[in-house]
This record gives structure tokens, sequence and C-alpha cells, in this order.
């Protein structure tokens, strides 16, 4: 198996879907059953290699770069093509396969209209490429280019399988159908801190003696290479790229819409993977290569997030509509990560990775049961929704149980996240403020007691009760044979990591411990 | 002693456009468009000195100095030799859809190319204007080859009127230099120009030809003519302005700022600061209006010039190889622009063919009825947006590596922030077009005959396959790591130039 370790099994996980897409595009459009298979075969091969990773991983030596290559890339701006994981991207890099994979076997009998399956699964190829790169990519460039391939399949799949409510343009007279707004929005938004971002790994480029190697950055950036105004506008424009990714508030505003309008599974690749592109930035990138300016910095991420908890718990009691509310559940969940980076401990950054980990196969799940929902009853609203546990059991369980994972209930993955973060924000790293901290703890702790209020409330209205007349006399089929081997794993994945979190600190701890203590000293 | 070798593709190119115009007088009606063959043919003998020359690699020095042939003049001639075969590709079934004059066309196309070719290599300020209108003059009358239309007339007295004016600008500002230099050669205006900075008569000689150049380049507050000329033009004509026209104005912008007055950059510094700042800003605003879609790639035409300029907008306060670096940026980004620039046109040429129109709501559902067009215009169009992994993103890459290589000076950073929100502004036009074709459905006032689905004339699925396998390959690809690290050995004899 020297091969897979010399850096092709890495490769092969992260290319596999690209070559899979570029062979979709020379099979014809009819063929459907062709299409699927090799959308299927490729995403598969992608998931394997990752599994086969995790399996060859050493778990011994965490903190170190394994299974990489590093080889002579563009080398006219020394750009190199230096991939590589260690214990903190593993479990993403895992978590991003897998997901696409269940995504491409959820899409089997559930295409959105206008149908076209081999459009939607080439963008969903190259959407696979472009998340799982991002996790191993150990070049800031190579990191870039990754991170912005996610961007255009996202913008056609929103825009052309999104959703056809009309919606009215804050600011303007004319309403216009949401997925053409959703798409602008995301793909603008996204841009807009990503083109800092570029910015920013340009001047690291220069500064660092004319390298995008990140291990190399890292430690430049560990002996005291980037200090005073310099590191400020850099960890800035890094911080702008990043955080529009989480989203941060108030940079959230793209996320609900894009979700929303997103078809089933583009609303589970972007929640459960390309949030994590942005918060996984932060620890692989702005933490180590800056760290005296995440100090700076920390205090003012630790009150967004703070707000981002809080905000996002407030309007999801405010939604009318189920996918929505899970949507703005993401800005707070994805408010606990960064509350978790925030505090620069151990504690904290494992809070932030096994919380990712949980909001992506939780709310994952929750926006496959949305969709799912939505098939049956070609309705989202919740106020018509009720009685769902009667109508269609199977589903109305597993949207209770999902629910209450993801609200935090002890035993269950979403437990770990936002615990963890509370517990690391009650001791910050030495030398942060306690008094913003403490109030930020407090403030996560209220806003888990308000997502658990909104998550109830949500499968009090959606589940209990009797059904509306309006669907008396109409039968609904119950969870089929597709949905049940897309979401098996999942709700696998979910109750082992919240009784055994080692599945993901196993992997992390000894990575995040690492980081902490070379980048703060703590 | 003229030497031959150096000499060829300027020869060869002058006799195929002759060849051309003499064969047209003898040839039947039904045959004129040999002539598009002959051209093809000529460009390709003139394209096979140029490999020769390149991989002889000396530096060769004509007419005591006034004319060399080196690394980068070569880099310039061969992309001047590829837009011309696009152009002719895009041009022949153009030219045979309705009356025009077919030889003459080919002939004026050809000579205008023949001076994009001399000024590569000119290195004095006579031989250099004498390529640049070489390059406009053929130009004037292209612009206006739909004679019946009166759009067409209005572009090319516009672009005529504006042309001269410029012409006439820069010729002032070369004289006003010749006149306290006294030398024409670059090589003998840069070792005096540094105890001249203060000379009021060479700072604006120096001045007046920066406002010739940004006429020629389309940069605002010299930009107004281009919307109008460019919707007025036959399209394989405003293609042809917008890429060999504009790389013209930027060659020989390029070769006088850092050859001839690289030690003056105090002076055009700052001002080509402003002209990219503001062409970024007007380019892109005015281009987010636009409903007919050659106006809008006009607008965005004079933002990518913004773009260009931006490294020269620096090169005031670097020094050594940052200005090295600025401007192979500039260099790089103008043949990559280039590519993908012609690409979009071709485009616009098929998608008019399909719609029957140049509104960007008229091509809405294009994808539904021609995905490969579609595929191809979400390719150029995100590739002139500069969205990773297309070569526009590679381009606008160096352009940001270019203006922050001496990025303590907050010019720079002022600078390179402005570009990366205008580049995210540009987003929101290229993607409009995206959106109608792919998102919106078809028009009821669409044609519904035989158009949508009669096969592209080869000529100009050729001239797509090329450009759209350079702006997919020229980023990434091995392939594009061997041109770029052809291109940067190429422009190191230059970069020695520079610095020495």
């Amino acid at each position: 198996m020297d091969w897979f370790d010399n850096g092709w099994g890495l490769s092969l996980a992260v290319l596999a879907p690209l070559v899979g897409a570029l062979l979709l595009l020379v099979v014809p459009r009819g063929n459907e059953n062709a299409v699927k298979m090799i959308g299927l075969g490729f995403a598969g091969v992608s998931a394997l290699a990752a599994i086969a990773a995790a399996v060859r991983f050493d778990y011994g030596r965490a903190a170190d770069l394994q299974l990489g290559t590093s080889l002579n890339w563009i080398s006219a701006v020394n750009a190199r093509y230096h991939v590589g994981i260690d214990g903190i991207s593993l479990p993403l890099l895992v978590l991003s396969t897998v997901v696409t994979l269940l995504g491409v076997v959820y899409s089997w009998n559930h295409w959105p209209e206008p149908h076209n399956p081999k459009g939607f699964l080439v963008l969903m190829l190259v959407l696979a490429t472009g998340m799982a790169g991002t996790f191993v990519a150990q070049d800031l460039i190579l990191f870039f280019i990754f991170f912005e391939l996610v961007l255009l399949p996202m913008y056609f799949m929103i825009g052309i399988w999104g959703d056809r409510n009309q919606v009215k343009i804050p600011g303007f007279s004319r309403t216009v159908e949401s997925r053409l707004y959703a798409s602008i929005k995301f793909f603008l938004f996204t841009l807009f801190g990503s083109a800092f971002m570029l910015l920013g790994f340009l001047a690291l480029y220069f500064r660092g003696g004319r390298t995008f190697d990140i291990p190399e950055l890292i430690s430049q950036g560990q002996a005291g290479a980037f200090t005073g105004t310099f590191a400020f506008l850099v960890f800035g424009a890094l911080f702008l790229g990043f955080a529009v990714k989480v989203p941060m508030w108030p940079f959230h505003t793209w996320l609900p819409d894009a979700h929303t309008a997103a078809p089933t599974v583009g609303s589970v690749l972007l929640a459960a993977i390309m949030l994590k592109l942005g918060s996984y930035g932060f620890i692989r990138i702005a933490l180590p290569i800056l760290p005296e300016e995440a100090r700076r910095w920390a205090p003012a991420i630790a009150i967004l997030a703070a707000i981002a908890i809080i905000y996002g718990s407030l309007a999801c009691l405010a939604q009318t509509d189920l996918k929505r509310l899970i949507a703005f559940s993401s800005v707070g969940h994805m408010g606990f990560v960064m509350l978790g980076i925030s505090t620069l401990t151990p504690e904290g950054i494992n809070a932030a990775v096994i919380g990712m980990v949980a909001h992506g196969v939780i709310t994952g799940m929750l926006f496959f049961l949305a969709g799912s929902m939505q098939h049956r009853y070609h309705t989202r609203e919740i106020a018509r929704l009720g009685g769902n546990q009667k109508l269609i059991p199977i589903l109305g369980g597993l949207l209770a149980f999902t629910a209450m994972a993801s609200l935090g209930l002890p035993g269950l993955a979403g437990f770990w996240g936002e615990f963890m973060a509370v517990l690391g924000s009650y001791s910050p790293l030495e030398g942060l403020s306690l008094t913003v901290f403490r109030s930020t703890m407090v403030a996560g702790a209220i806003g888990t007691v308000l997502t658990a209020g909104y998550l109830l409330w949500m499968i009090q209205r959606v589940n209990l009760g009797e059904p509306k007349p309006e669907w008396t006399g109409q039968h609904f089929h119950d969870v089929d044979r597709t949905e049940m081997l897309a979401w098996a794993p999942l709700l696998v994945a979910i109750l082992a990591i919240g009784i055994f979190p080692k599945i993901v600190f196993g992997a992390s701890d000894g990575a995040v411990n690492a980081l902490v203590r070379n980048a703060f000293g703590g | 002693m003229a030497d031959y070798h150096a000499l060829a593709p300027e020869l060869i190119l002058a006799g195929t456009a002759l060849a051309v115009l003499i064969a047209d007088l003898f040839l039947p009606k039904s045959m004129r468009r040999i002539g598009a063959a002959i051209g093809l043919a000529g460009l390709t003998a003139t394209a096979l000195p140029l490999i020769t020359l390149a991989l002889d690699g000396a530096t060769r020095s004509m007419f005591s100095g006034s004319y060399v042939v080196d690394g980068f003049a070569l880099a310039l001639k061969g992309f001047f030799v590829l837009v011309g075969y696009v152009i002719l590709l895009m041009s022949v079934n153009y030219l045979e859809s309705d009356r025009y004059y077919q030889g003459e066309y080919y002939f004026l196309l050809l000579s205008s190319l023949l001076g994009g070719l001399v000024m590569a290599s000119s290195r004095d300020l006579l031989t250099i204007f004498v390529g640049l209108e070489l390059v406009s003059a053929p130009a004037f009358l292209l612009a206006g080859w739909r004679k019946a239309d009166s759009r067409s007339n209005e572009a090319a007295l516009k672009f005529f009127i504006f042309g001269v004016l410029s012409a006439a600008v820069l010729l002032y500002g070369m004289s006003l230099i010749y006149g306290t230099v006294g030398s024409i050669l670059f090589s003998e205006i840069r070792a005096d120009s540094a105890a001249l900075i203060d000379e009021p008569a060479f700072v604006v000689g120096v001045v007046l030809m920066m406002v010739g150049f940004g006429f020629k380049v389309a940069a605002v507050p010299f930009h107004f003519w281009a919307p109008d000329t460019y919707e007025g033009s036959p399209t394989p004509v405003t293609a042809y302005l917008s890429v060999g026209s504009k790389a013209a104005g930027f060659v020989g912008m390029l070769l006088i700022t850092y050859l001839a007055l690289g030690e003056a950059r105090e002076i055009w510094g700052p001002l080509t600061w402003a002209l990219s700042a503001v062409s970024l800003v007007v380019g892109n605003l005015v281009a987010l209006r636009q409903e007919n879609i050659v106006r809008m790639l006009a607008y965005s035409s004079i933002a990518h010039a913004g773009f260009m300029l931006a490294p020269f907008g620096v090169a005031g306060v670097v020094a050594g190889r940052d200005l090295d670096e600025a401007f192979r940026a500039t260099v790089i980004y103008l043949l990559l622009y280039g590519l993908m620039n012609l690409g979009a046109f071709a485009v616009v040429i098929a998608g008019a063919q399909r719609t029957g129109t140049g509104s960007i709501s008229g091509w809405a559902g294009l994808g539904s009825y021609d995905p490969r067009l579609g595929v191809l215009l979400t390719v150029f169009f995100f590739s002139l947006a500069g969205i990773p992994p297309l070569s526009g993103w590679f381009a606008k890459f160096i352009m940001f590596r270019g203006i922050l290589s001496g990025s303590s000076s907050p010019w720079a950073i002022v600078l390179a922030a402005l570009a990366a929100a205008t580049a995210v502004i540009a987003l929101f036009y290229y993607a409009k077009v995206v959106k109608s074709v792919w998102m919106d459905p078809v028009p009821d006032s669409a044609p519904t005959d035989d158009r949508r689905t009669r096969p592209l004339a080869p000529a100009l699925g050729l001239a797509l396959g090329l450009t759209a396998l350079g702006t997919v390959v020229l980023n990434s690809a091995p392939t594009g790591c061997r041109f770029r690290r052809c291109l940067q050995v190429r422009l190191r004899g230059l970069a020695r130039a520079l610095n020495g």
C-alpha cells in the first residue's frame, strides 16, 4: 500500500469525483442508468479512499501531516501540489466524501425539477472534489482553488434546481424567484470574502519569503515573522473570507436564502460540509499562522459567535417554513463552533472539530428529512404539517430523533460540541478577557436553552397533534429503501459519536493539542 | 545588414496580405472565401519562423537598436498570430452571411496584424508610432464594414475621430520627448530620462503619451468611443478591437513606459494608478446596467483595461525584481484575457445566430436548446469574471501578485482592495448572462425556425474549440506550467533590460 501512503490515496479521494464528472460529460443524457452508476461509482471510490485513509492513518502521531505528498505544480509562483492530513482534517475528509456519496444514493429516485440527472451529478461530483480537496490541501493556492471550486456547482445547483417561490428583494419593489435571488446572493457573498482572502494569502506569500506552503508559513508565523499592522490586516482579510463561509453574524444573510432555496441534496451538502470550509480555514490557516492576531481577534470572534447563537435561535422561533428553520439553526450551531475556536484552548478547538462533524451529520440528516417531507406533502409550512407522526410514523420518528440530537441531548452527537464549547469559554486561553468569555459562556448557555426550545416546539407543531383536515383520505408512503440506505449511516454516526466521541477526538485531540501548544504555548 | 531570419514573420505576413488582395481580383465571386484560406495558410507560415526564432533564443537587434527580436517580442508576435487565426475563423461565415466585401476585409485584417508584429519589436518612438497606426488605420475601415447599417457607420466614424485625436496627442507627446532628449531610441531616452524628470516639457510629453495610449486601450476617462464602436461594428471586428487593437495599445504602453521611461516612473506611475482605479470602478459599475451583450462586453473590456493597468499603477513605488513582476503581470493578463475574450465573442456570434438577438434577455433558455454553447458561454464568462479554476483566475491572481509584490506601499494595498471589490461586482454582470442562459425560460418571442438546431459553421466551431481549450487548460494543467515556464524564460531577457 505504499502508493496509497505516498499521496495517491488522498489524491484518489479528491480527484476521483472530478474524473467522474468529466466522464459523465460524454455520456448521453438519455442513458440515465449509466449516468447514475458512474456518479455512484466515482463518489463511492472517493468515500472508500477516505475511509481507507482513516484506516491507514497513524493515530499515535495525529499532529503530523500524513499520507501526503508535495509535487511541483505552478513553479512560476512557487505553488505546490502539497496534500496531507492530520487529525483535524481526517474526520472532515471522511465526513465530506461519505455525505456526498449518501447524497448520490438519496438522489437515486429523488430528482428535483427540472429532472436532468446528468447535469445534477456532474455538479455534485465537482462539488465533491472541491470540498474534499479543501480539507487535504497544504498549500494556500491549492486550498484557494478547491475552496472556490465549490462556488460554480452550488450556484448552478441552487439556480437551476432550486425553489421557484416568488420572493421580494429587500429594497426593491419587484419580486423574483427565490432560486435566482439565493443563487447569486450566495455567489456574490462568498466571492467577496474570498477575494480579500486571496489578497491576504498573497501578503503572507511575499512576507514569508515567497512560499504558499502552509506548514512552512505556520513555522514562520510561530517564530514571530508576521506582526504589527501587517498581521492585523492579513488576519482581517482571512477573517472576511472564512467568516462569510461559516457564516458568522453579520455575514450570515446569504445562508437562510441559499439553504432554503437549494434542492434537498444541495442543502445537505451546503449545511453538512460547505460551512465547515470556513471554520476549518480558521483552524488550519488563520490561527496557527497568525497566533498573535488570533489572540487579538479572539474576543471579537467570541462576541460575534455569541450573537450568532442567540440571534440564530431567536430567528428559528419566528420561522414558519420547516427548511428555513433548519437553515437558521445552522447559524446558531456554527456559532458554537466559532465560540469554541475563539477560546484558543484545546477543549474549545476540540469542541469545534466535533461540533463540525456533528453538525454535518445532524443538519445533513435534518435537511434530508425536510426534503423527503416536502416530497410527500408538497409543502414545508409548519402550520400545515401537524400530526406528521400519525401520517408517516417512521419519518416522524426519525425527525424527532434527529431534532433531539440537534438540540444537544447527551448521548447523541450534538451534545459534545455545545457542551465543550461552553465549558471552554469558561476558561479561555490565558491572557484573554475573562469578562468577555464568561459573558459569551452565559450567552451560549442561554442559546442551548433556546435551541432546545425551538426544536421541541418544531417537533410539537410538525409531529404531534392531529393531522390537518386537508390530508384526510390521502395515503403517504413511509420511508423507502433508498432513503433508508442514504440515512442509516448518518443515524448510526449520530448515535456512535454521541456515545463514543473518541471516534472524532481520537484523531483530533493530538493535533489540536499540538496546535495550541505550538501557537499559543498553552 | 538586415537579419532576414528575424524579419521573416513580418515579411511573410505582408506577402500574405498582398496575395489575398491580388487573389481577390481574379477569383469568381463564389470562391471569395479562398481569401480566408490564404490568410490562414499565411498565418501558419508566419508562425514557423517565430518558432525557429524562439528555439534559437538569441536576442537579435537591428537598425541600430530600433528593431529588436527578443523573448517578449516573440511571445507577443505569437499572440497576434493566434488572434489573427481566431478572428479569421470567426469571420468566414459571418462575412458570407450577408453581402460584405471579403478580399479587402482579409487584406485589412492581415495588415492590421502586421502592425501588431511590428510594434512588438519596435524599440524607438517612430517605429512604434508607425506600428500603432498600422494597427489602427485598417481597423477604422473594418469597423464600418456593415456599410448599409447606420450604427456601423457611426461606429467607424467615432472610432476614426478618436483614433486620429489620440494619434495626434501621442505624436505631440513623442515630439516633446524627442525635443528634450534629442533621440527617439528607447535606450537613449532611458539613459537621459532620470535627469529630465523636473523638465516641464518632458513631463508634459510623458503625460500626453499616456493620454494617447489611454485612448488606444480604452481606459476611463478616454473610453467613451468604445461602447458605441463595439456595438456598431461587425462582431468579429469588435472581437479584434477588444483584443488585438487593445493588445497593441498595451504593447506600446509597456514598451514606452518600462523601457524608455523606466527611470521616470514617478511621472507615469501615479497617472496609471488613477487610470486603473477609475477604469475599474466605472467599467464595472456601468457594465451592470447593460442589456445588450456586446455593450456589456465593451464595458467589461474597459474594466479589464483597468485590471491590466493596475500593476503599472504601483510601478512608481517599486524597483528591481518587483518591477519585473509588475511588468510580467500585465503581459500575462493581456495574453490570457485575449484568449478568453475572443472566446466570449465567438460565443456571442454563435449565440446571435441561435437567438437572432443581442439582448441578454433574448438569450434566455439558450442552455436548454443548445447545452454545448451554454457550457462554452459559462466557461468564457466565468473565466472573464476570474472564477477558479479557469484561466481568468490565474490572470487575476498574477495581477494581484504584481500589485502586492511591493506590498509595503499603501497605494498598492488600496489598489489591490479596489481591484478585489470590483472583481466581485464584475461577477454580477457576467453571472447575469449565465443566469439568463441556464435559469430563465425561453422567451415567447424566440425564433421557432430551425435556427436553434442548425449546426454551427465548422470554422466558428474551431474558433470556439481553440479558445475554450486555452481557457480551460492554461491554468493548472501541466501544459499550463510549461507555457508559463516558457513565457518566464522568454521574459527574462527583457527583465534584464528593465533592471540593467
